[in-house]
């Protein structure tokens, strides 16, 4: 694997650009970092930080000059690979038309470990199992992903626990790590064509003191995690301790507002819908991200598998840890701690697991 | 070709079996149609309206499938009232089938309640295609009232074929002189050598649990009971996460389950 040192991410952002990428990165907007489109690196968050606690989400600024010194933003890749509404078929008179689906060229920069993680497990919901999408494919093929190493994880972070980060190892075109004084970017290649992008841009391969500093920023975080979690056997236990009284305590909390599965990377839910226009003679059937926390989710025949908010929010916290295995051959977790922040009574999964467990 | 895009069918003809319900056949515009297992489901669409799973209940000569539908939310009463000659989206078949050449030398009991005949049908029709290769073999339907029995030509024509047909209603009318009551009832009154005994049973959950338990307890394995199972679904190709019970898609890994395996799921409340 390749490693080499940029003294500024402007040429890189440049050559994403000029290879056909709309380049999007995190950007302060709204009081929070999101995923938005960029045109240079004077777009990304110079100085600011986060912090990051159950319910709670605050940007900090400093005067450090460090691009990359936030935990997870709101925003995931899921947005892309998996966009929050799609047309899927049109139609017209008589006949049904398979609608082409949008496969963007993003480059995706500044994604984390777990948001790799997360994209491993859309992988294998959308492409793994007997029904590949290929819609879904084609938008992954045009995502090229610039993988950045955490050196501040957020308070609610816990990817060690759940062994996806802090630091990309796989999955990703270009991987980089933040230096500070002097202020510099190591970038690995992971892609044949990461390399083609860095093969277009001024750099000078790594030294040891470089490729040092970067391990040295992984290791600070992968010390510094905000949550930890027992997994330990937990495909076996959860399930099993669905009657634990612990049940009906979060669901006294939860508000079934369904902000957990909207911030998640990996929930993947969806609905179908239809819509036919006042002529009445075209209707666009759409798929669009749906939530195991709505009452109408779990609907037969007038009535509904999963009335209580206590049997919805178990079904998501057993799924996303425990029968994800089952179903998928993975955690549906990667530890990135957004549906902890972004909870508004503050619910803490890792809190959750270690009282019913 | 994309997953969740729907293959134009027509409505054939469309036969009224009881006031709620219809018998669809339904064609392809184009082509053959995709072979199907008993017990494996297609998701129908109507235009407009939306997609839900229904049981594939047989094949008609012309090769199209005859599904059987009753109207109780938006889509499925869209679908009833389809006429002959218009077009619904068709998309599988999906999910696990009937094995039901496993009970094979064994006496068989296939127990249906309510509209669950029609998941069931296609598993009669084989057996009764193969009569000989079997043991003795029971069908027991439990159904609302005496019209609303569904496919009672069929029933004749399988008694005929020698197997032991028993229905019993809720509500009997003035003609009726056959049992009153629940389904499970008449698991009492079939004959079948427990340790060498498969059973199918579809119908709502609570009736299929308690035939299951009336046949664990006369010493039937759970392994060789064997329910079709019924959640929420949107895609049927285990992508819209609707139709989990617990570790199952219930699109894939279902509808067709063993009584061993759905037996704990199916005694969490809410699961």
């Amino acid at each position: 694997m390749d490693v080499v040192v940029l003294q500024s991410l402007e040429p890189l952002i440049e050559a994403l650009t000029s290879s056909g990428y709309t380049v999007v990165g995190p950007r302060v907007e709204d009081g929070a970092i999101r995923m938005a489109e960029i045109s240079s690196g004077a777009d990304l968050p110079a100085g600011v930080g986060d912090v990051q606690k159950p319910g709670r989400y605050r940007l900090t600024s400093g005067d450090d000059g460090m691009v990359f010194g936030f935990a997870a933003s709101p925003d995931s890749a899921k947005r892309y690979t998996q966009p929050p509404r799609q047309t899927l078929v049109r139609v017209r008179d008589e006949a049904i038309e398979e609608v082409e689906q949008e496969a963007p060229r993003v480059a995706l920069l500044g994604l984390r470990a777990c948001d790799l993680a997360a994209v491993a497990v859309q992988d294998r919901v959308f492409a793994g199992g007997r029904h590949p999408d290929p819609a879904y494919l084609r938008r992954r093929e045009a995502l090229f992903l610039v993988a950045v190493n955490c050196a501040v994880p957020g308070g609610t972070c816990f990817c060690v626990s759940m062994g996806t980060g802090p630091k990309a190892v796989a999955g990703f075109d270009l991987a980089i790590t933040e230096l500070a004084s002097p202020h510099r970017f190591l970038v690995e290649t992971g892609s044949e064509r990461g390399g083609e992008i860095v093969a277009l841009i001024p750099h000078h391969p790594a030294t040891s003191v470089d490729i040092d500093a970067a391990e040295e920023v992984s290791r600070t975080a992968a010390s510094r995690m905000g949550r930890q979690v027992d997994t330990d056997g937990i495909q076996e236990w959860l399930p099993a301790a669905h009657d634990s009284p612990r049940w009906a305590d979060v669901a006294s909390r939860c508000l079934s507002c369904t902000n957990c599965t909207m911030v998640c990377p990996t929930c993947f839910c969806s609905t179908v819908e239809d819509v036919t226009d006042l002529t009445g003679q075209v209707t666009e059937r759409s798929e669009r991200w749906d939530s195991c926390f709505t009452l109408d989710f779990s609907e037969v025949s007038g009535s509904h598998v999963r009335s209580s908010g206590l049997a919805r929010y178990r079904q998501w916290l057993t799924h996303k840890f425990a029968t994800w295995y089952d179903q998928f051959g993975t955690s549906g977790c990667v530890g990135c701690g957004r549906c902890i922040t972004w909870c508004p009574t503050g619910i803490d999964v890792t809190e959750e697991l270690a009282c019913i467990r | 070709m994309h997953p969740m895009t729907p293959a134009p069918f027509r409505v054939r003809s469309r036969r009224p079996v009881r006031a709620d319900t219809v018998s669809l056949t339904l064609e392809p515009v184009e082509g053959p149609c995709p072979p199907f297992l008993p017990g494996q489901f297609t998701m129908i669409y109507a235009r407009g309206v939306g997609e839900i799973p229904i049981s594939i209940s047989g094949r008609t000569r012309a090769g199209g499938y005859l599904q059987t539908i009753r109207a109780v939310g938006a889509v499925s009463r869209a679908l009833c009232h389809a006429r002959r000659g218009d077009l619904v989206g068709v998309r599988g078949p999906y999910g696990t089938a009937w094995d039901v050449p496993a009970a094979a030398g064994m006496d068989v009991v296939v127990a249906a309640g309510g509209l669950g005949l029609a998941a069931l049908r296609p598993v009669v029709r084989e057996l009764v295609a193969h009569r000989s290769r079997y043991g003795r073999i029971s069908l027991i339907v439990g159904t609302r009232a005496p019209m609303t029995l569904l496919y009672p030509r069929d029933l004749a024509r399988w008694s005929h074929a020698g197997i032991d047909v028993q229905v019993t209603v809720d509500h009997p009318d003035h003609a009726w002189q056959g049992p009153v009551g629940l389904v499970t009832r008449l698991v009492d009154r079939i004959v079948f050598e427990p340790r060498r005994t498969a059973a199918f049973v579809c119908g709502p959950e609570a009736m299929m649990c308690a035939v299951a338990d009336d046949l664990v307890r006369r010493g039937v394995p759970a392994a060789r009971i064997v329910l079709s199972l019924e959640r929420n679904m949107k895609c049927g190709v285990g992508r819209c996460g609707h139709c989990q019970l617990g570790p199952l898609l219930l699109c894939l890994d279902g509808p067709v389950v063993s009584y061993e395996r759905a037996a704990r799921l199916l005694a969490v409340k809410e699961l």
